[in-house]
């Protein structure tokens, strides 16, 4: 394959393939942004225990990624997002979210700071046109360096111990910090951030590591169980952490193809990142304006009765009008209780007489259950050792 | 014996009209002046054992409600989905359309990783106007000079569906209604390769250029068809075009309607104000209670109609009705499949649509030959080859090609085109084929060229133009295809239009022949039984 | 630091205009003025020494009538010559004033022209207006309904004929009703002046209609084009506006996100309640105010306010009086509908008409002390001048410059062994002398597309803007440019209001 015959692989392969490949048994694989990803490796249910019980790795290279540069960067992206990018340290992470003119959420994703002029956006979606739109007067750079870096998410109460034993003394290295080390003649960053609600880390290299990295890595975690895991597991891992995922718990503003699907950052349950005093930033008098008025939805976390999952089903207010609908839901085996992410019309936030509509199948049929369900607060899932420094060696 | 209806030309239009009449119970008759039927959409042989597409070329227009109402698949027809397409440009290289969103992202990523993002809002936005278009297209224009309850509750209805829009997508609306191609591409692409591939859609059919405002409308009239749902995309008929007539003929058969073929139309027949039926040109006189012409609005009323039996001003907004020729067309059949070496070995491009203009520039620039009165020096051309991916129209291993020219003008600087001028503006594209794809000109076994002239002394396509009548703001809708008269009825009683020159305008989309038919049937008082128009999406 | 209720940015017409009806309420208002004097294209200028041109503008349909009386110009010494005659240059010239003419069209373009002037006189009710808001709050609908009432009420034939042609080319209409090419040329060239489109255009028509609802005639005001603006300084003057020129504004200054003041060039600082810029939008928003204090689809929005001007600006000192028909009347050189078309066709492509169109008047015809006695000015507007050369700048202007002369000659014979000088300004030059984007004299093309709740875009198409405080009163708002002072007076009536 070279630049023109690109067409004949419409689905490109990670840095890592030539070792996921191998290990999934099961060849069950499904598209993310361009790449081919492993869905499952071989058992859904283990992948999951690993990640709570031992050490897990997920693919991470299809996130899309774009570097910020410039003497303006900062200022940049304090315009961009509705957090204090300019507030990040340096060698901090945090979560964020960006908007357009009206106020509507078009992605989330993590803000990597690298240096005072040096930031790197991880997140869902392409946004290219929209970044360099946005940088027009400001003197930043901003380029697109998804195929530039490999990443592995590290998840499980064991991930600590696993890179200790890799040779990354990563004990002081606190939630939402980072780290760089030396690694065959490269450099590895290792920043404690991560999908499932629970100790991890993410490892960031470039693609000519990716092999000799992976090998080293699993040969150093054998002792904790260390396993591939494919996107179903990390699913259920982040349902269990409440986390929200875009275009599956909400439409990218600009992808919407009608207006009243997109959502504001207080529709998602995310205005707690709003900083209203850094200055100007695109969408504020928008959101300002929400705030005043108050907002249509709100995103909430849902205990559902029962062991059936309420994937897909619609919420009614009083059984009959409808309130809502859920975006995502699992049995969750980390609670031991069946969890849902619902979007509601806002004035049912508080959760009152709601009830769920779930299409259960019984051999081939479904069931039609009507349920009431309680809005209860996120993460579901929220064990002491995801914040923990140093954390315990499990 | 008199029949409920005659319908004067089977073209799609006529054939749709006259189908859901005869399913209705009327007693149907459709006269046309060719031996076959199906006036554009048409599959010909003009060559031993190849079949043309020689007007019409792809479909993605035609309405699928249609082909459900009239079992139009049960009675032959099939629609193939094409893969690809490509510009060639300038200097041996090209951009590829493929129907892969990833190969087709990394593809305009290869000319620009700007546009490549930005075709994703780019499609979005268009779709935005696709959806608020679509549900029009089988509704009757309300007139709003008129206080007719029904008019008022259609420009209700209309007020209605754009109070559903939010402030900011009503002014992407009208801007988007009332600007140039060029421009509005403008503000989402940067490279001008990607730029001149979606204007395409923008100028076919029409004597607009990508930099005249009014043509960003027009590319939304040939985005807003679907292949099985998916909006926005072409294809094939298997057969070539005529297959969709034909399947039309069959369905009208089965209905119990009549065609009658080989004498045109030489009059209409009105007594009393009241169209009585038409005079054939070999003399035989068609009684009906009512006349529905599929022929465009000047044929029919300046041609066939007496122009005392019509109202000054109508005539004098007939004869200003805007129906200009900007298109010619080369069917060709090929010993062998054209290599273009631009592109890669297995790429599947070729079984899409081909253009060799790189830049609006160059699009802008054909458009002013064709205002001069020539055709273009260096034309814009759609070129496809249906055999790519239909087995049934060549011999295996020969192929079809089909190449729609723009611009080609009525007239040649004001006077009628000679086969000089014809055999010159068919070499200017043949010529322009075999820069791209050397040796392309040793395997032309036959080519037919058609410049305005043939379409209309074939078709009767006024001044060779496919749409029966520009697509500009003072000729759509209400407008269509003159204020007063865009209901599907004329001046005269019982003389009823059902083509592509009234609402919603041209194309192999059959909206009109429908909705012409709907508006007879209520006249009638007799039940449809049509499917209600689809969601998009 | 000096504080006013009401800064206002550019001293042309329209930030006359907006100062002065702000200041008859009693506001305290400032009018900063980059240029040496008020008047930004109203202006006049010494282009060779000893003659004298009108910088920008040479005629006017007439000052808004609201201005006239609200600012009490007349009182303030303003008035016209005479309305000019419209003299069509060709082997046979011929006169035209308002609807009427001679020749076998006669008729037929009176008829025409009474038509058009229907729809313009129930379209100038828009003029003065706020633009609506496409939402169901916020509008005066009651003013709305009766405007459209207005439009209905020509009755069913024309306005369905108001709705056909609303939107339709000027090319198909002088080619249905008229005959004579002269006659045909000229519409096409009125619809298009200052356009950046052609007469086959589509939405080209509407722009004609334009012009008839600033008024019918053709005016030159009494002491030249500067007596104008000179009568709006001291009318504001006399309101108690402070009008500063050589005052160019470096930034608008903002706090708590609204914006507070203005910084000038020369570090000077004023405050204010209210800033309100008359220049162009597009600068307004990207040099004055920055991306820090706008949403960046609004800012990324502002960058596409497509501002091609297609027009440039000739001076010539002549001599002695040209050898035209009528020395005080309109001259236009535009042979044909075709011609006109043929002349933006290059400019589409960054290149130069051979055989441009233009109009131009004799100022000096009108003012002795334009030129020294015996001599003369001629000012014209040559369209079309591509905005962005491709050949570059000079040898544009240059290759514009002779191709013009040479048009001008076969029209004028013996015109250019008068010619003492020649000055002509390319777009870029009005841009860079008048601070007009791509030097388009609205300060943003006058399409549809960018017209009323549109202008300059959806989110200031009230005047107000996205940063609260800071208000437009410039030709890119609604209802565009010309000299008429109208957008300006508009936007002080919704300062007012608010």
């Amino acid at each position: 394959m070279n630049d023109l015959t690109h067409f004949e692989v419409p689905l490109r392969q990670t840095p890592f393939h030539a070792r996921t490949a191998v290990l999934n048994k099961l060849n069950r694989w499904g598209p993310w942004a361009g790449y081919m990803t492993a869905l499952c490796f071989g058992d859904e249910a283990m992948e999951h225990t690993a990640i709570r019980n031992g050490a897990s790795v997920y693919d991470l290279c299809p996130m899309v990624k774009y570097r910020v540069t410039g003497a303006e960067a900062a200022a940049f992206l304090d315009r961009l997002t509705i957090r204090n990018a300019g507030k990040l340290p340096v060698g901090s992470v945090h979560y964020t979210v960006w908007c357009d003119d009206e106020g509507r959420v078009l992605d989330d994703g993590t803000l990597f700071r690298h240096g005072v002029g040096d930031y790197l956006i991880c997140c869902q979606e392409r946004h290219l046109p929209w970044l360099l739109a946005s940088s027009a007067g400001y003197d930043v750079a901003v380029r697109e360096v998804t195929e530039e870096v490999a990443a592995l998410s590290l998840q499980g109460p064991c991930s600590a111990s696993v890179l200790d034993a890799a040779g990354f003394d990563v004990w002081g290295l606190k939630p939402f910090r980072m780290v760089r080390f030396a690694f065959q003649g490269g450099k590895v960053t290792v920043s404690r951030t991560g999908f499932t609600g629970d100790l991890g880390y993410e490892l960031w290299m470039e693609p000519a590591q990716a092999l000799p990295f992976w090998d080293h890595l699993f040969a150093s975690g054998a002792p904790w169980g260390i396993r591939p895991i494919g996107t179903d597991a990390l699913n259920l891992a982040r349902i269990e952490a409440g986390f929200i995922i875009t275009n599956m718990d909400f439409i990218p503003a600009d992808q919407a193809l009608r207006e009243d699907r997109a959502r504001s950052p207080f529709e998602l349950g995310l205005d707690w990142m709003i900083d209203w005093d850094k200055g100007h930033f695109t969408g504020r008098r928008a959101l300002l304006a929400e705030k005043e008025a108050g907002s249509d939805w709100a995103l909430v976390g849902l205990d559902v009765p029962g062991n059936i999952s309420a994937e897909g089903s619609i919420l009614y207010h009083g059984k009959k009008r409808e309130a809502g609908f859920v975006t995502a839901a699992a049995w969750s085996p980390s609670v031991k209780r069946s969890v849902a992410l619902a979007q509601v019309e806002a004035k049912y936030r508080k959760g009152d007489d709601l009830w769920v509509e779930i299409y259960a199948l019984r051999e081939l049929q479904y069931v039609k259950l009507m349920l009431p369900v309680t809005v209860v607060e996120r993460p579901f899932f929220n064990p002491a050792r995801k914040r923990a420094t140093p954390p315990g060696r499990f | 014996m008199i029949y409920d209806a005659v319908i004067i030309g089977a073209g799609h239009n006529g054939l749709v009209a006259a189908c859901y009449l005869a399913k209705a119970g009327m007693k149907v008759c459709v006269v046309e002046k060719n031996d076959w039927v199906g006036g554009a959409a048409v599959s010909r042989s003009l060559y031993p054992g190849f079949t043309y597409s020689n007007c019409s070329y792809v479909s993605s227009l035609f309405r699928p409600e249609i082909m459900r109402d009239l079992e139009l698949p049960k009675h032959g027809l099939q629609i193939l989905p094409y893969e690809g397409g490509a510009v060639f440009t300038e200097g041996g290289g090209y951009l590829g359309m493929f129907r892969d969103h990833d190969a087709n992202r990394r593809e305009f990523a290869r000319h620009s990783r700007h546009d490549a993002e930005a075709y994703d809002r780019y499609s979005r936005d268009v779709l935005r106007f696709c959806r608020f278009i679509r549900p029009m297209l089988m509704r009757t224009p309300p007139d709003p000079s008129s206080f007719k309850p029904r008019d008022i509750a259609e420009l209700i209805w209309l007020g209605r569906k754009m109070g559903e829009m939010s402030e900011r997508q009503m002014a992407d609306m009208v801007r988007f209604w009332t600007m140039s191609i060029s421009d509005f591409l403008d503000e989402y692409f940067e490279h001008p390769v990607i730029k001149a591939y979606l204007a395409v859609s923008a100028i076919i059919g029409t004597a607009l250029g990508p930099m005249s405002p009014g043509s960003a409308y027009v590319l939304l009239h040939h985005y807003m068809g679907d292949v099985d749902g998916n909006v926005g995309a072409w294809g094939f008929a298997r057969g070539g075009m005529g297959s969709i007539t034909q399947a039309l003929a069959r369905s009208l058969a089965a209905a119990g309607g009549e065609i009658r073929n080989g004498s045109g139309v030489e009059s209409v027949i009105v007594k009393n104000g009241h169209a009585q039926g038409v005079v054939l040109s070999n003399g035989d006189e068609v009684r009906g209670k009512r006349v529905i012409s599929n022929m465009d609005v000047k044929r029919t009323f300046l041609k066939h109609v007496a122009e005392d039996q019509l109202p000054g001003d109508f005539v004098k907004r007939v004869k200003a009705f805007k129906i200009r020729g900007s298109s010619g067309k080369l069917n060709i059949a090929l010993d062998s499949a054209p290599v273009f070496p631009a592109l890669p070995e297995g790429a599947p491009n070729l079984k899409g649509d081909l253009h060799f203009t790189d830049s609006i520039e160059k699009m802008e620039r054909a458009y002013d030959d064709w205002k001069a009165g020539h055709f273009s020096r260096d034309p814009f051309q759609d070129v496809m080859i249906p055999t790519m991916i239909d087995p049934t129209m060549t011999p295996p291993g020969k192929h079809f090609m089909s190449c729609f020219v723009q611009y080609a003008p009525p007239k040649i600087e004001g006077r009628e085109w000679s086969d000089a001028d014809r055999d010159a503006f068919g070499q200017t594209c043949l010529d322009q084929i075999e820069k791209y794809s050397p040796g392309f000109k040793n395997r032309v076994l036959h080519v037919e060229v058609r410049t305005p002239r043939e379409l209309e002394a074939e078709v009767g396509l006024t001044e060779g133009n496919i749409f029966q009548g520009e697509l500009t703001f003072d000729q759509l809708l209400f407008n269509r295809p003159v204020p007063g008269y865009a209901q599907y009825r004329s001046p005269i009683k019982g003389l009823w239009m059902c083509g592509s020159s009234t609402h919603p305008g041209g194309g192999v989309m059959g909206a009109p022949g429908r909705n012409a038919a709907a508006q007879v049937l209520r006249e009638a008082k007799l039940p449809n039984r049509m499917s209600d128009a689809y969601a998009v999406l | 630091m000096p504080s006013f209720s009401a800064i206002v940015i550019g001293g042309g017409t329209n930030g006359l205009a907006c100062a002065g009806r702000l200041a008859a309420k009693g506001c305290r208002v400032v009018v900063l003025e980059a240029g040496a004097v008020a008047g930004g294209g109203a202006a006049v200028r010494e282009f060779a020494p000893g003659y004298f041109a009108p910088a920008l503008a040479h005629t006017t349909r007439g000052v808004d009538a609201r201005v006239m009386a609200g600012m009490a110009l007349e009182r303030h010494g303003l008035g016209f010559h005479p309305a000019l005659a419209t003299c069509v240059l060709n082997a046979e010239p011929l006169s035209v004033m308002r609807g009427k003419t001679t020749g076998a069209d006669a008729a037929a373009y009176a008829a025409l022209i009474a038509k058009l002037s229907e729809f313009a006189r129930v379209l100038a009710p828009f003029r003065g207006l706020t633009p609506p808001r496409l939402t169901s709050s916020g509008n005066e609908w009651g003013k709305l309904a009766r405007l459209g009432l207005g439009i209905r009420a020509l009755g069913k034939a024309d306005f369905r004929e108001f709705l056909r042609m609303i939107l339709i080319n000027v090319a198909d209409v002088a080619e249905d009703e008229l005959t004579d090419d002269r006659l045909k040329g000229l519409l096409a060239f009125d619809a298009t002046l200052g356009a950046w489109l052609g007469p086959r255009s589509p939405n080209s028509l509407i722009l004609l209609l334009n012009q008839l609802a600033c008024g019918p005639d053709i005016l030159v005001p009494k002491g030249g084009m500067a007596a104008l603006a000179a009568a709006m300084v001291r009318a504001a003057e006399a309101a108690g506006v402070v009008v500063r020129c050589n005052a160019a504004v470096a930034r608008v200054l903002v706090t708590e996100d609204r914006a507070c003041g203005v910084e000038l060039e020369s570090g000077e600082v004023l405050a204010a309640d209210k800033v309100i810029s008359a220049i162009s939008p597009r600068t307004t928003f990207q040099k004055l105010v920055g991306p820090r204090h706008l949403d960046a689809g609004f800012f990324s929005r502002v960058q596409h306010i497509r501002s091609r001007g297609g027009a440039a600006k000739l001076h010539l000192a002549l001599t002695a009086a040209p050898d035209v028909p009528d020395l005080q009347a309109r001259m236009v050189i535009a042979p044909s509908v075709r011609v006109v078309e043929e002349a933006f066709n290059p400019v589409k492509y960054g290149e130069v008409p051979k055989a441009p169109v233009m109009e131009f008047v004799v100022p000096s015809a009108f003012e002795g002390d334009l030129a020294s006695e015996g001599h003369h000015v001629l000012s014209a507007i040559v369209q079309f001048a591509p905005h962005a050369p491709k050949a570059g700048l000079e040898a544009a202007r240059a290759e514009m410059l002779e191709n013009t002369l040479a048009v001008l000659e076969a029209h004028v014979p013996g015109l250019r062994g008068l010619v003492a000088h020649a000055e002509l300004l390319m777009p870029q030059d009005i841009e860079a002398r008048f601070g007009m984007v791509g030097g388009n004299w609205h300060h943003g093309e006058l399409a549809v597309e960018q017209m009323l709740f549109l202008r300059p875009l959806r989110e200031a198409a009230q005047y107000g803007t996205p940063l609260p405080g800071l208000y437009l009163a410039g030709a890119g708002s609604h209802p565009g440019g010309g000299i008429n002072g109208s957008a300006g007076w508009n936007a002080a009536g919704m300062v007012l209001h608010e």
